[in-house]
């Protein structure tokens, strides 16, 4: 019922009922306005439930909006805003909200109880996941996925200041003003729709007029502030290490393209204020969870600051002072106050209403909606009728923040709440109600005062100038739940009462976190915000301990549900790793090449031509390139480090397990480069360009890992190396260009033609090609006469262009991924499918390359015993004794006779390929004993593929052993 | 006689906009690394000032004359925009071809950084004339402050479309929200 | 978690890659003997408090820096260049 008429309305429908609502207001006031208090069934016993509170603490109206791809379960009413045509469902009720079918589970709830699902779905095994999981997950929830992909926006961002208040109520608002008036860069977030908190929802007077005209004047203060921000619908979620928050915004205003629906952020503040405030608990009395039983200040909050009524005729129950602002306020505001009940035995209010002092709620009545509750006092027994029950059990300091990192809140008797513990977090104070500090004066005073107190230790000057403001004392006498019969609900966005505690209590799940994973208690989406308290009173009660000693679970971040989709914003589809393109990808893409991922780069798999129907063919007859003509293939992925200095011949001896002090200029050698702990970490060639300066080649894979390795080197272990390292690998595109005709292609291109003389098997140097200067090697990975040429990227293209023409005329044309795998193995040469972390020189046949004329990285560990036991399984080939037969990588390795388990085995597959220069399948492997078994016969055997084969074990160089192929 | 075309990295992909933020490509003609040999940072910085007009910047700034500039580019380097030669003096690599360098400029262009770089770079804390060695979304870059609302964004060349997919999304999502900040 | 590079400032923890203790800075003679090596390579204590640490500002201006930091408050109470550590 709306207490005045809404300036302008919107429509938005619930369940497909249109309503009436104001734009902005939450969707928890647009229901009370239309008189609807049924809004929601419980998790798990499906009972009817309705509006409870009036913030992000809601445990009740949890509702799903919108439709397909753009629904969103879970969302909570009483934040959620109205916008014109919003669509609201129920949610977790089949076939609709009144009569939903799993309401079955309330009838039986005494078989239901805390623990239930650990004693009785225990056997047989076999139903956990096929029969049980699927039974519990139907009957218990909460709203559902869509199923679809959510193509909506998310967004994720940062944010710096110097001052980082967290909540707009009085404390936050007046922390704000004192440290931007003292000139430091402030943040003020606040997750509501609009600044004020408290003083927007309470009827009150600062400096001698209306709380809420004093906040439109510190709003107006604060927005014109060059050096303050204000965040708005912004919920700071965590606090973690050095001042980083994360924090949900709720982006304003409707739908559009492009629009981010939240924003995840990052702030980094050198100090934080908490003004967190307090919520509100509840009491547990028989049946407090009906439709229309709501929080004390809930009520008010929708009085006074929406104009809407939650009930026509409304009952106050509590167990302090500051509950009786509700039936004072109902009064002003012309809604009718049915009685007020204080369990306080002495005390002494007044009101045009009926008062029950020393009263207790001890049974409330109506299925969909309360209608009467029944009141136990010393005069007796009195059932009212009441269709609304303000309750109050108290306040919790809202201390959750100062307890993400490890810190204890402690028990404060006089309010009978937990407050922070100061310190807790570094750089954080805390003032006003989550302080323990509730009323308006005292909220104004802490927020100056710290304010103050941080400004200074910012170096700032700054004064408080506190406004004069309600000063009331909050008297309580603790009332956690009423005797007697019936479910006394503790947790209700989890289904948990009094009882359940108890039984929690006595199956001896006596400590706090025994309690919660026994029950369940605080496990919902709100965290058992406002329940927590109430629950370890009652354990506390149960097991003869204090509050104190019982303790309080857990607070861990986020203080609200953030969805999986902010935190991901910007990682999903092209946002989730960067693509590295090489200058040759467009022109690969156009001739149909299929692009596989090495690391974050794309490369062709192959080149395949009309005609071919399997990548095999166009595989086969890319080697037939390389072996028979010439094949482009583009190698700019490698990583190229540029080493230059007075010491950079000493740091290549430093950092490779073989020696190039030694290279001459103009000449390439291959490199070992091992980790300390003597096991290999990457190969390469290094050209030696000049006396005093070296380009080293990484694989794809290990450029980055080389490229801090030798950062490493030389800042942390050898500052004493004049030398430096720079990456190269994004100036060149590099092409390998392979084959018998390689240099009869060259030479169709370069300005100055190369022979075998000018030229040998590995030269290096300057070249010139139309009249661009590049770079140009001899080395070979495929076992060819062979180069690899490299021109300023800017080039790459065009090049790469040129060398394909030039190649497909001399009879070959480009290679792919595919074929180079192929042309490699074929020459037995290694990757990291054999250097992967686990195999050492020894392991590879290259052990003589270890110099000991010279101290290097992994020398000294290579030299272990165990790391050259020639028990090692080490680097053999494997041809199968039928050509034909695949073998795959990742099959393991047996004597022909025995059985294939693992106490057999011999070693592993690394790499295989068909062959089509050899006419067979063949595999890369590392065999116990491999050169001694040279000749054997083993069985291959992959049970993943089904693969049993047999292979004889065979030298890894399947072709051209002489290597004369690559000098001619 | 054939000819080595010269494509650029942001060719096909820039200059675009949205809201009052546009991109552009800044085109690099001659970039070079510099890194002072042992004891040699201040020979190299009289030698720059000799040649270019200006020397070594600190850590974290950039300067410029004319065409040239200098920009600190991390531990011990620097990014010279322009010829130069430092034999011996100092290790220097031809970085032309390196680097994507996308203009960033436009009211609101701190807030779209604010998505996706983790540094503050408003104006009073990253003035112009800062540079920085940071990341933008998941890649390594630099970045440099070139006017009060514009700043240089690099990344390695091959990276330079997802950095424009990257700011793209970012912008796109900022003029969206309008005034909602 | 934000570590304060010499070089650049304050930055986000995202910046950093970790390595592992400092000790690695201490490296052995070649001839130390195995003994010494494998201390030195594989050794190393858990502490419930006080450490330090390498962490490479990959992301950023490339330096190696050593971290003193505390693994119960999450404190970090320096961060210097590896290049000058003392060692």
């Amino acid at each position: 019922m709306r207490l005045r008429d809404p300036a302008n309305t919107v429509s938005f429908t619930f369940d497909g009922q249109r309503l009436g609502g104001v734009a902005g207001e939450p969707v928890a006031a647009a229901l009370l306005a239309n008189g609807i208090k049924l809004v929601a069934r419980s998790f798990k016993y499906h009972r009817p439930r309705g509006i409870m509170s009036a913030g992000s603490e809601e445990q009740n109206a949890l509702v799903t909006i919108g439709r397909g791809a753009q629904t969103e379960p879970n969302v909570r009413a009483t934040t959620l805003e109205v916008s014109d045509g919003l669509e609201v469902f129920s949610q977790n009720a089949w076939p609709s909200l009144k009569h939903d079918l799993m309401a079955v589970n309330d009838l039986i709830s005494p078989f239901l109880g805390a623990g239930f699902y650990y004693k009785t779905f225990m056997w047989p095994r076999a139903f956990w996941e096929k029969v049980y999981e699927p039974i519990i997950r139907r009957a218990a929830g909460l709203g559902g996925l869509s199923g679809l992909r959510n193509e909506d926006r998310y967004e994720k961002a940062f944010a710096f200041c110097d001052v980082l208040v967290i909540g707009a109520g009085p404390a936050g608002v007046m922390a704000a003003l004192t440290a931007g008036r003292a000139g430091a860069d402030v943040i003020l977030a606040d997750e509501d729709t609009a600044m004020g908190g408290r003083l927007l929802r309470e009827v009150e007077q600062i400096d001698g007029r209306p709380a809420v005209d004093w906040v439109a004047d510190a709003l107006g203060e604060l927005q014109a502030m060059e050096n303050v921000r204000l965040m708005t619908r912004t919920t700071v979620t965590g606090a973690y290490d050095q001042g980083t928050f994360g924090a949900l915004e709720r982006v304003a205003g409707p739908r559009a393209p492009d629009k981010p629906l939240e924003c995840f952020w990052r702030i980094v503040a050198q100090r934080s204020i908490l003004c967190a405030g307090a919520l509100e608990r509840p009491i547990a009395f028989p049946n407090n969870d009906r439709p229309g039983i709501m929080m004390a200040s809930a009520v008010r909050a929708y009085v006074n600051r929406w104009g809407v009524a939650p009930g026509k005729s409304v009952t106050v129950f509590a167990n302090n002072d500051d509950a009786h602002r509700t039936a004072r306020d109902l009064v002003a505001a012309g809604v009718k106050v049915a009685a007020v009940i204080d369990s306080r035995e002495e005390v002494a209010i007044a009101g045009d209403y009926p008062i029950f002092v020393g009263g207790q709620v001890t049974a409330t009545k109506g299925r969909y909606a309360l209608e009467t509750i029944t009141v136990s006092h010393a005069g007796g027994v009195r059932e009212i009728r009441t269709d609304c029950l303000a309750m109050s059990g108290g306040w919790n300091p809202t201390v959750h923040l100062t307890c993400h990192m490890n810190g204890r809140p402690a028990w404060r008797e006089d309010i009978a709440s937990f407050v922070p513990t100061p310190d807790s977090i570094p750089g954080m104070v805390t003032a006003g109600a989550c302080n323990g500090s509730f009323s308006t004066a005292a909220c104004l005073a802490e927020g100056a005062a710290v304010a103050v107190q941080v400004a200074r230790g910012l170096g700032r000057q700054a004064e408080a100038a506190v406004p004069v403001a309600d000063d009331s004392a909050y008297v309580i006498t603790p009332l956690w739940a009423v005797p007697g019969k019936g479910r006394k609900w503790i947790d209700f966005q989890n289904d948990v009462h009094v009882k359940d505690i108890k039984l929690a209590a006595q199956e001896n799940f006596r400590s706090v976190e025994h309690m919660k994973r026994y029950t369940t208690q605080g496990m919902a989406p709100d965290q058992g915000k406002s329940s927590n308290v109430v629950a370890l009173a009652v354990l506390a009660d149960a097991t003869g301990r204090g509050i104190p000693q019982t303790g309080t679970t857990t607070f861990r971040p986020p203080y609200v549900p953030v969805s999986i989709a902010a935190m991901g914003a910007g990682s999903q589809g092209k946002g989730f790793a960067p693509e590295r393109l090489t200058t040759s990808h467009q022109v690969s893409v156009a001739r149909g090449a299929p692009m596989i991922e090495a690391g974050l780069w794309y490369r062709p798999s192959y080149f395949p031509l009309p005609g071919e129907t399997t990548w095999r063919q166009s595989c086969d007859r890319e080697v037939g390139f390389v072996r028979n003509a010439v094949g482009v293939c583009d190698v700019s992925t490698l990583g190229k480090i540029d080493i230059q200095g007075p010491d950079a011949a000493a740091l290549l001896d430093f950092v490779y397990a073989n020696m190039f002090s030694t290279l001459r200029v103009g000449r390439v050698r291959y490199g070992l480069m091992l980790r300390e702990d003597g096991h290999v970490l990457d190969d390469g060639t290094t050209a030696r360009l000049a006396e005093g300066h070296f380009v080293m080649t990484t694989t794809t894979a290990a450029a980055g890992l080389v490229m801090r390795h030798l950062a490493f080197v030389l800042q942390a272990l050898r500052p004493d190396l004049d030398a430096r390292v720079m990456s190269v690998t994004e100036q060149w595109a590099q092409f390998a260009v392979a084959g018998p005709r390689a240099r009869e292609l060259l030479n169709s291109i370069l300005d100055q033609e190369i022979g075998n003389d000018t030229w040998p098997f590995m030269a290096c140097g300057a070249v010139s090609v139309a009249g661009v200067q590049g770079r140009l090697f001899r080395v070979s990975f495929s076992g060819e006469h062979a180069y690899e040429i490299a021109v300023p990227a800017r080039r790459g293209e065009s090049l790469f262009r040129m060398l394909v023409t030039q190649a497909e005329m001399l009879g070959g044309g480009p290679y792919g991924m595919e074929a180079l795998n192929v042309l490699r193995i074929e020459k037995g040469f290694i990757t990291h499918a054999e250097i992967h972390g686990r195999t050492t020189a020894f392991d590879i046949g290259m052990d003589r390359m270890v110099s000991l004329k010279k101290d290097c990285i992994g020398q000294a560990a290579s030299r272990r015993p165990g790391l050259r036991d020639d028990s090692r399984a080490q680097l053999v080939g494997l041809r199968p004794l039928d050509a034909a037969e695949a073998l795959t990588a990742g099959a393991h390795l047996f004597a022909k006779d025995a059985k294939a388990v693992r106490v057999n085995d011999l070693g592993y597959v690394t790499s295989v390929c068909y062959s089509p220069t050899l006419q067979t399948y063949l595999g890369m492997a590392f065999l116990r004993g491999g050169p001694a078994r040279l000749g054997e016969v083993i069985r291959v055997v992959d049970h993943l593929r089904g693969i049993d084969a047999v292979a004889e074990v065979c030298d890894p160089v399947f072709l051209d052993p002489e290597g004369g192929r690559a000098r001619g | 006689m054939v000819n080595l075309l010269a494509v650029p990295p942001g060719a096909g992909i820039l200059p675009r906009s949205a809201g009052g933020v546009a991109l552009t490509e800044v085109v690099v003609d001659i970039a070079l690394s510099v890194m002072p040999f042992a004891g040699q940072h201040d020979a190299v910085a009289a030698a720059l000032r000799d040649q270019i007009g200006v020397g070594l910047p600190l850590a974290n700034r950039w300067v410029g004359r004319g065409e040239a500039r200098v920009q600190w580019f991390g531990h011990g380097t620097w990014l010279v925009t322009g010829a130069v030669a430092l034999e011996g003096l100092a290790a220097v690599t031809d970085q032309s071809d390196a680097w994507g360098v996308v203009r960033v400029a436009g009211a609101g262009v701190e807030d779209v950084l604010a998505r996706l770089v983790p540094m503050d770079l408003r104006l009073a804390r990253f003035d112009v004339g800062a540079a920085a060695r940071t990341m933008l979304g998941h890649m390594s870059v630099a970045v440099a402050r070139v006017d009060t609302q514009a700043f240089d964004v690099m990344v390695m060349r091959s990276m330079a479309a997802t950095l424009v997919h990257d700011l793209d999304g970012a912008m796109r999502g900022v003029a969206a929200r309008g005034s909602n900040f | 978690m934000r570590i304060n590079c010499p070089n650049c400032g304050t930055r986000d923890r995202r910046e950093f890659y970790y390595q592992g203790d400092a000790l690695a800075l201490d490296r052995p003679a070649p001839d130390a003997g195995p003994l010494v090596w494998d201390d030195y390579l594989h050794n190393r204590k858990n502490p419930a408090g006080e450490t330090r640490d390498l962490w490479f500002h990959e992301a950023g201006c490339g330096a190696w820096l050593v971290v003193e930091r505390n693994t119960l408050t999450h404190a970090i109470h320096s961060a210097t260049l590896a290049e000058t550590a003392i060692r």
